[in-house]
């Protein structure tokens, strides 16, 4: 069993009205510890107000190399803008 | 994969970075570009560590509450700037254990400048006004540099270090304007700084074998040679407007070029330093292994605690 300190990742809300978003990682024993250390490792300057922390391995992340049939799908899908549509031009704004 | 379509691939990765997009973590990338962010990355990240040793020894002993305060708060954003270049290196595949591994026994290599001792008051001054001085003028080019986690820690530190420049040329000022003592104080600090800050930028781009291709992946945006002319052409007039003297009598502006001309780098010295026998490496590495070793307990103690923790909140669950 290895004693090394897990990887946790460190997501942080810079200030209320915001979401949290991804500012990195950091080895921690457990939860607790985790927050301290995102707390002094990218917080030292009022950089946050809120601060999430979840062990990395519990991240399930996309596989680029799926690409292509994760995301190129939307790419063809043009009437799902509001540009698709043809309206008169006396209508200013809709 | 046959050679072709491998050779396909790489000219694709290639194109990439050429049109300014990012690499992540979990993209393919070509085994040396792996290879040399690893190397290039964890280098970086031993610096901000070692960095922390030459300044921590003035803490204590810093001459007023205002510049202990800035000591500290610089030598923790040294931490910080370790930490966050740590975890960029990780994303690339090499576990912290490792990381530290090869620092602790020397197959990773760190900033010569840390093996130079810090023996007055004034040296803390002369390494915030050019020690960082020229890390900044390294660092700021990689803020665009292809690999997005070294970018991004990269952005992270360039933000916070310009208090590191300011705080150390302010302590070189008070002292140049101070008594006799305190200016020779700061005169010998530049004296012994000022080499060795210019070797920070590494061989001249004649001696140095990696700039091709780092430029093309844009782990170096300008050559060694121009960042360091770049580095006198800011810093000589700094000197000089706080009544300091640059010890290089071969200094002489160019008006042609619109440059300072300096004098000879003493290379052998700076392979000497690289090589292991600078004044202070020994004492740098042994300080940090014993602080990696005599942690290990409270490093054991603290994944013990959380164990147990777990098993009990396990326990109640059931």
């Amino acid at each position: 069993m290895s004693k090394n300190w897990p990887l946790w990742e460190v997501f942080v809300r810079s200030k209320n009205g915001l979401e949290h978003r991804h500012f990195g990682s950091l080895h921690a024993a457990d939860a607790e510890m985790a927050l301290e250390n995102a707390r002094d490792v990218y917080t030292r300057r009022n950089e946050g107000v809120s601060i999430w922390v979840v062990e990395s391995k519990h991240i399930r992340a996309s596989n680029p190399e799926n690409n292509g049939e994760l995301f190129e799908p939307a790419q063809d899908k043009v009437y799902r803008h509001p540009t698709f549509y043809n309206i008169p031009d006396e209508i200013k704004h809709m | 994969m046959s050679e072709n379509q491998i050779k396909n691939i790489e000219a694709e990765f290639d194109a990439r970075i050429a049109r300014d997009e990012k690499i992540e973590p979990k993209d393919w990338m070509p085994e040396k570009y792996r290879q040399t962010h690893i190397r290039q990355i964890s280098q970086h990240a031993h610096s901000e560590i070692v960095g922390m040793l030459p300044e921590g020894n003035w803490i204590t002993r810093a001459p007023s509450l205002r510049r202990k305060v800035a000591l500290l708060a610089k030598v923790q954003d040294e931490a910080g700037h370790g930490l966050y270049l740590y975890s960029a290196c990780e994303t690339l595949g090499i576990s912290r254990d490792e990381l530290y591994e090869q620092l602790h026994t020397g197959k990773a290599k760190y900033s010569s400048i840390f093996n130079y001792p810090t023996i007055t008051w004034a040296d803390i001054g002369a390494i915030g006004w050019l020690v960082d001085g020229a890390a900044i003028i390294n660092q700021v080019p990689l803020c665009n540099t292809s690999y997005g986690p070294y970018a991004r820690a990269m952005i992270r530190v360039c933000k916070e270090e310009s208090f590191h420049q300011r705080q150390g040329y302010e302590i070189m000022m008070t002292l140049a304007e101070g008594t006799k003592e305190q200016k020779t104080m700061a005169q010998d600090a530049l004296n012994r700084w000022w080499w060795p800050s210019l070797m920070m930028f590494g061989p001249t781009d004649a001696e140095s074998v990696h700039t091709a291709q780092s430029m093309k992946w844009k782990l170096k945006r300008k050559t060694n040679d121009e960042l360091r002319q770049q580095f006198v052409d800011q810093t000589v007039p700094q000197a000089e407007l706080i009544g300091l003297t640059v010890p290089d009598p071969d200094l002489k502006w160019n008006d042609e070029r619109q440059s300072y001309d300096f004098g000879a780098i003493d290379w052998d010295e700076f392979w000497q330093v690289v090589k292991g026998h600078g004044p202070m490496n020994k004492q740098r590495i042994n300080a940090r292994v014993s602080a990696w070793e005599n942690g290990e307990w409270v490093r054991d103690a603290a994944m013990a605690y959380a164990k147990k923790q777990e098993e009990s909140r396990t326990k109640q669950a059931m």
